[in-house]
């Protein structure tokens, strides 16, 4: 009889869902765009469940993990930090994975991964600049999708610095940065630099140990994967699962504890 | 900068006081510490009324001096833990920044100014009265030097400094005690000045004696986290260091440690301990603990059967001597004013034989040695240690730069690390 467990991670932007069959097969997944202490986590839990056709008494075990997963104690049977849970997802899509890098909505993560498991991390301090959060801002500034951001930094033809480490200064240089007529493109390209500088800051004080893989919805930009290969001097590698790997390892965490 | 008015701002009265549980009981080595720290602001207050002159002093100014003249001295240090701890401190530190001091400078700092310009804490047990002089000792940070200065220049009364330099390397050299020892010497003499009498050679070698049997005492205590399980919480001790900061010269000091440690004999014997959970993880917690914040610190350790076991205040403050030049040398030891490698040493000393199986540094944003150099530490005792380290912003006494939710996600990592990091221990074993 098969296994079915629900890996729950609730970020501070959105709220991620992965069923798991046997701790193998996804069976399905879903994301809604709001976070913790929103109606995130209900929606994300509904559609997963509807998406798979199955009832939350079919999950032999459920397992939440983000920046809300206390907020679901009661209904999971069991709550991991996102460190462990993206450590354990990484390492499901990429088994030969030894630094994870993971930059969510306001969380930047490096954790080094021994037999595929977390055993050091570090985390961002003092602010959230070079997070989602930062690129969410930016984007809005430059009046471009966060989506899109990727593909105009590809378009960059000249060096642009932005310097500022606070995500409001950081805004103000941009604008004045517009004002001087200084390409989108480019401007962009300069904020995915930005980005990978405070995130290589992180990995190398955790240790940088190939293979390298990065998690969280920033994945999704091209232009900070490609901006991280360069000043990190590793290939890093994303897989289209990106925003699901918390949830994936919450699922796979949730899998061992069921099959015990 | 421009000098002060002698006269404070008008007193502030103090709010009401938030309503106080009733206190858990304790043993009698814990209540002998509390006596003992509880004297030190009572003698305060009777010399004031009695017209005598009251000193407020940094932590590791050498107290044998006025213990030796009979003068009632108090500690802006633990005043400012102790207001942070009943959380009227973020009410001081915003009375200081409205006053003009930068919220950047430490968070002990303006909770102490404040009170110097005559803002009033609602925590009734940490209130002193205001300094006839000030004994400022830089060997635990810089941020005292102006911080004294400043007092001084408010009240328009002595500053005794004695500046002990930061030292790179980690035999402490005889012409630094010689600078040392100098500034011993002239303190003495202006001490003697405000006290009104000449020092007795046989009540400083007094107070010398007790400070010494202070400091083996409380090592002693502190030894005792070496057992496994340990038969007292980390977090204890940090309530502890209250008197070896304002009583370090009392025989009362030296005796309640002493009974202190019986007390953690006898548990030993029993297998008995005062931590209110199992022991399963065991850490070292680098740095000042966040005092408005005991509570949420101390919630996801005592969830996960994390006990604190090592803490660096340990070796800081068991230094002993014979004479005045080896006392210069002694106070020369304080974690801040070493250098990175004679830090780490102690550290990872403790680590050792207290057996930790992680690390949790906090970086104080009130202070700048203890976030500044928290970073190489950390890289440090991974590497030699091999044990999972993990790293939190907070603050030792502006509750504003601790954010609990980071801080349990941080901790909740480490325990996952632990609890990996053992198992590919035994299986390496095995």
């Amino acid at each position: 009889m098969a296994i079915y467990t629900l890996g729950i991670d609730v970020g501070s932007t959105a709220s991620k869902c992965v069923i798991l069959k046997d701790g193998k097969e996804i069976v399905a997944k879903s994301l809604i765009d709001v976070g913790a202490g929103t109606s995130g986590p209900d929606r994300a839990i509904n559609q997963v469940l509807e998406n798979a056709g199955l009832k939350r008494e079919d999950m032999a075990y459920i397992l939440a993990t983000g920046y809300g997963r206390n907020s679901l104690e009661g209904f999971a049977d069991k709550q991991m930090s996102e460190l462990s849970c993206h450590a354990r997802g990484a390492y499901f899509l990429f088994p030969e994975v030894h630094t994870v890098i993971d930059i969510g909505g306001q969380d930047v993560k490096v954790m080094h991964i021994e037999n595929g498991a977390m055993v050091n991390f570090q985390m961002n301090d003092k602010c959230a600049a070079g997070t989602g959060r930062f690129l969410d801002v930016m984007a809005r500034v430059l009046e471009v999708k966060v989506g899109d951001l990727g593909r105009l930094g590809a378009l960059s033809t000249k060096k642009v610095a932005i310097s500022s480490t606070c995500t409001v200064f950081a805004e103000s240089e941009v604008i004045s940065q517009l004002a001087q007529a200084t390409d989108k493109c480019d401007i962009i390209n300069g904020i995915h630099h930005s980005v990978a500088a405070r995130v290589v800051g992180l990995a190398h004080r955790v240790g940088v140990q190939e293979m390298v893989v990065m998690t969280g919805g920033v994945a999704q930009n091209a232009g900070v994967v490609q901006a991280l290969q360069e000043q990190l001097g590793h290939e890093v590698h994303t897989s289209p699962l990106t925003q699901y790997v918390g949830a994936l390892g919450a699922a796979l965490f949730a899998y061992q504890k069921a099959s015990r | 900068m421009a000098e002060m008015e002698k006269t404070a701002a008008p007193a502030q009265e103090a709010p009401a006081a938030p309503v106080k549980k009733a206190p858990k009981p304790v043993s009698p080595g814990t209540a002998a510490l509390r006596k003992v720290v509880s004297d030190v602001y009572a003698a305060a207050w009777e010399a004031k009324k009695a017209g005598r002159p009251v000193g407020w002093s940094s932590s590791k100014f050498p107290c044998e001096i006025a213990e030796a003249l009979d003068l009632a001295v108090v500690y802006p240090e633990n005043q400012a833990a102790g207001i942070g701890a009943q959380h009227d401190g973020e009410r001081m530190c915003q009375a200081a920044e409205d006053m003009g001091y930068d919220a950047d400078i430490c968070g002990y700092a303006r909770i102490s100014l404040a009170y110097s310009a005559g803002v009033e804490t609602t925590n009734e047990s940490r209130r002193m009265p205001q300094p006839d002089f000030v004994l400022c000792c830089n060997n635990i940070c810089n941020c005292m030097t102006k911080w004294y200065e400043n007092i001084a220049r408010m009240h328009n009364i002595p500053l005794i400094m004695i500046d002990v330099p930061y030292n790179n390397e980690v035999t402490v050299s005889d012409s630094q005690v010689a600078y040392i020892r100098g500034q011993f010497d002239d303190a003495i003499k202006q001490l003697e000045v405000i006290a009104g009498k000449k020092m007795d050679p046989a009540r400083f070698e007094h107070a010398c004696e007790c400070a010494n049997r202070t400091a083996k005492a409380w090592l002693k205590v502190c030894d005792y986290l070496q057992y496994k399980p340990a038969p007292m919480s980390g977090f204890d001790l940090f309530n502890h260091m209250a008197d070896v900061v304002t009583a370090r010269g009392k025989v009362e000091t030296a005796e309640a440690f002493e009974l202190l440690a019986s007390e953690l004999e006898e548990h030993v014997k029993n297998g008995t301990t005062t931590t209110p959970f199992p022991e399963q993880y065991r850490i070292m917690f680098e740095g000042i603990p966040c005092w408005p914040n005991l509570k949420a610190l101390f919630k996801p350790l005592k969830a996960n059967g994390v006990n604190v076991t090592a803490v660096v205040y340990a070796p800081a403050f068991g230094f002993v001597y014979d004479d005045l030049d080896s006392m210069a040398r002694a106070y020369c030891k304080a974690p801040n004013s070493v250098c990175i490698e004679q830090g780490v040493d102690w550290r990872e000393g403790i680590c050792r034989d207290n057996k930790v199986d992680g690390v949790l540094v906090h970086y104080n944003r009130s202070c700048k040695p203890w976030s500044g150099y928290m970073a190489e530490m950390q890289r440090r005792f991974t590497e030699d240690l091999g044990i999972p380290c993990a790293g939190f912003d907070g603050d030792q006494a502006d509750p504003r730069n601790f954010n609990e939710a980071q801080y349990l996600t941080r901790v909740q990592g480490l325990v996952e690390a632990m609890e990996q990091n053992a198992k590919n221990k035994a299986a390496k074993e095995g």
